[in-house]
């Protein structure tokens, strides 16, 4: 017969003193492990979200980046009519040539300057990109030095309102729009006229990438196929969705570094667990006697106490949780590797992250508690209910 | 007081179970401050080397991809204090298979003359710096990257482009040996320029620079800003040090992330350490009744419970440290993505911090309970059933 769960309930709320500082404990073991993972996911998050498995990007032949990527107008003349590609209602063919380059904005809280992708694009690069929509202002008009900001860039730069003017390349451009794009990483990006901006950086000739839109996925496979293996060309091709992927690299680094002080930290509060358990089978010696008496075999005493302690670290589980559940939705930027700009995105702790911070602190509570309830259940009835 | 260290000891080590899982438990959250407190102090406390104090990176101001003009060489010759200016480009490109991570290596093309004066801490012999210098397609490692791929002099080294579309068929001449870096491969600049043809040339990505003395790098770095600011290429240098560093701050804000975790981890052991106290004095209130009855005063009672706190806190304490300086191995010979992570000891000032964290965090989690302990009245005390 086992023990009903509300015993433990209640023997942690007597000892409340000692049940709050070990569930706190754990709480913040399981803080800094979920904060890590909030920032890792919604670096992820961002970054995928950015990507279409539809679209096909074309860079340079062993190029990674768009940055580093060069491609003629001749060359996209050339592979703008290849089978697979979508086409509009007018019947062009979905494809955007693209200028993509990084410039450096100036802020109040980064007098040193950041660094902005900044894309040369053209309107149908822009309806091809179906998760970005206008959210104030107008879209720039073509043969105009106008750009369109994205939204995190509007809320980090002063400078960045509409009707106010940014000075990059060899002049001033007005902003006279606020794009969002969900949670991707064009949010972090300043848009212009694909015209204005290769001839004010002196490249009408070296454009970046193309971006095509392929009719469905088997159509995608045989394109990226078709122009990576093109000799007259001498590029590569790739899935959008790919392409951002290879971009959660510096989330790597932060999220084995998380990983690996979560652990460290998690050995230390399951020995801390325990010594609280212990510390209880002590104090309960004539009730664990008292409940042998009552006919309690040793096996539901050992169940018993693993479970309080179990019980105790998921309290500090969900502890750790409230106590990150503030971080979430706040923006921060990271340095991208690939782009070398800014993304910014948010902490998203999602209800699976807080799930996996629960377990996380069961586990430490199992480890801890093993012990102390197997000491509980060896106690002899005589000598524990003389309380020795 | 010292003649109260003997009992002070013996209480402490009364319950040994729990004396041993709370020194586990302080040192195993210590060794993790120690090895977070030894990577910020290898990251924004350590000076320079004395060959690093030296040298400059001047690059364009808008983004470390961004090239800037190779005449600016001259220019930057002339600037007071300068003794040498050597390009250097960023290669990137992939070696054998990508997804290797040993295979992850930095690649710069260099003027194999200049770089030997530019680092002027590397160790070549004669021959193979001659060897070096002479070959079009000759290449050099360190010494560290030669032993982790098992290279040797004469071996062949295919490197595929990808920031610039050529690939290049290095031979190994040389490998030099240095307290930093050593993980780098070097080759010559020319044989770069005229595998891209015209196209590229004209342009570096950055130019490192050779100081007379540490004293006039910030003046020389000002100096070179100041020569181009109102050309169309504005560049930015700063010293080497500061460039590196500047790498870090991409991963983002890591001395936040490091601070943070820091504090949570310190807040953890004080939890920890409180709680144990806490429970080991609510066993002990009777006694303490007893101490009171032979006549020792609250000031004696509160210092004795408070000197066990401490010792069980600055022994756990010590193993942390212990502990740290072994985990400092494990990450030294990790992926390092930094050269401070590869050279990451646990330096005196740290070990100093952690004992002093450990004692503080004794102090203060044993205070509460051991003020209370010493109020008890006697009556009181004697009468607890605890």
């Amino acid at each position: 017969m086992a023990i009903p769960v509300s015993y433990n309930l209640r023997n942690l709320v007597v000892r409340k003193t000692t049940t709050i500082m070990t569930a706190l404990g754990i709480g913040l073991t399981v803080a800094v492990l979920l904060a890590i993972l909030a920032l890792v996911g919604g670096l992820k998050k961002s970054l995928q979200s950015s990507g279409n498995p539809l679209q096909v990007l074309v860079l340079r032949k062993g190029g990674t980046s768009e940055l580093s990527s060069v491609i003629t107008p001749a060359n996209f003349q050339d592979m703008k009519f290849k089978s697979g590609i979508a086409r509009t209602s007018s019947g062009q063919p979905m494809a955007s040539l693209e200028m993509v380059t990084v410039i450096d904005l100036e802020s109040v809280d980064a007098p040193q300057g950041i660094n902005v992708t900044l894309r040369g694009i053209t309107p149908l690069g822009i309806e091809m990109r179906d998760h970005i929509k206008l959210v104030s202002g107008r879209w720039f008009q073509s043969g105009r030095r106008e750009v369109v900001v994205g939204e995190s860039i509007g809320k980090r730069f002063p400078g960045a309102r509409i009707g106010q003017r940014l000075h990059f390349g060899r002049g001033d451009w007005d902003v006279v729009g606020i794009m969002s794009a969900g949670s991707g990483a064009t949010n972090s990006e300043i848009f212009g006229d694909l015209n204005q901006i290769s001839a004010d950086f002196q490249r009408p000739e070296a454009l970046s990438s193309a971006l095509l839109r392929v009719t469905d996925p088997v159509a995608a496979k045989a394109l990226i196929n078709d122009i990576s293996n093109d000799p007259r060309l001498n590029l590569d091709a790739m899935s959008e969705t790919d392409y951002y992927d290879a971009q959660t690299s510096s989330g790597v680094v932060i999220e084995s570094l998380g990983i690996f002080v979560s652990i460290i930290m998690g050995i230390g509060s399951s020995f801390a667990a325990m010594n609280t358990m212990y510390a209880a089978v002590a104090r309960r010696s004539q009730e664990i006697g008292t409940l042998r008496v009552l006919g309690f075999s040793r096996g539901s005493i050992l169940f018993s106490f693993f479970v309080e302690s179990i019980l105790l670290a998921a309290l500090g589980g969900l502890v750790g949780c409230l106590l990150v559940l503030p971080l979430n939705g706040v923006t921060t930027g990271i340095g991208n590797f690939v782009t070398f700009s800014e993304i910014d995105f948010n902490f998203r702790i999602t209800p699976q992250i807080m799930a996996l911070g629960v377990a996380f602190a069961m586990v430490l509570g199992a480890l801890g508690g093993l012990f102390p309830a197997r000491s509980a259940s060896r106690k002899e009835i005589l000598a524990a209910l003389r309380g020795i | 007081m010292l003649r109260f260290l003997p009992f002070v000891l013996k209480n402490s080590w009364r319950n040994r179970r729990r004396t041993t899982l709370t020194i586990v438990s302080i040192s195993v959250s210590l060794c993790l401050l120690g090895v977070l407190m030894a990577i910020y102090y290898a990251f924004y406390f350590t000076d320079a080397t004395p060959s690093q104090a030296l040298r400059l990176v001047v690059r364009n101001k808008i983004s470390l991809v961004m090239p800037m003009p190779v005449f600016y060489r001259d220019k930057i010759r002339q600037v007071t204090g300068v003794r040498e200016v050597a390009p250097y480009q960023w290669f990137g490109g992939v070696y054998k298979d990508r997804r290797d991570p040993k295979n992850m290596f930095a690649r710069f093309a260099v003027e194999p003359d200049k770089i030997l004066i530019i680092r002027g801490e590397m160790k070549v012999p004669e021959d193979q710096q001659k060897a070096f210098i002479q070959e079009r397609t000759a290449c050099m490692v360190g010494k560290a990257l030669a032993d982790k791929l098992n290279l040797h002099l004469g071996d062949r080294i295919p490197i595929q482009g990808d920031i610039f579309p050529v690939n290049l068929e290095l031979t190994l001449r040389a490998i030099y040996d240095a307290p930093e870096n050593n993980e780098a491969l070097y080759f010559n600049l020319e044989y770069l320029d005229q595998a891209l043809g015209l196209a590229k040339r004209g342009q570096i990505g950055t130019f490192y620079v050779l100081a007379d003395s540490p004293e006039s790098v910030p003046r020389i770095a000002q100096a070179i800003d100041d020569e181009f600011h109102n050309s169309p290429v504005q560049t930015k240098t700063e010293s080497e040090r500061a460039f590196q560093l500047g790498f870090l701050s991409f991963l983002g804000n890591v001395k936040m992330i490091l601070l943070s975790i820091c504090a949570a981890v310190t807040f953890t052991i004080l939890l920890v350490s409180a709680n144990t106290i806490a429970m080991s004095i609510r066993e002990r209130v009777r006694e303490v009744g007893v101490l009171k009855t032979l006549g020792f005063t609250r000031g004696t009672i509160l210092s004795l419970i408070l000197g066990e706190a401490v010792a069980i806190a600055i022994l756990g304490g010590a193993v942390g440290v212990a502990l740290a300086s072994a985990l400092c191995g494990v990450v030294r010979s990790g992926p390092a993505f930094s050269d401070d992570l590869r050279h990451l000891t646990i330096q005196p000032p740290v070990v100093l911090a952690c004992l002093v964290v450990a004692a503080v965090i004794g102090l203060i989690s044993a205070f509460i309970p051991a003020w209370n302990a010493s109020r008890t009245s006697i009556v009181e005390a004697l009468r607890s059933t605890e």
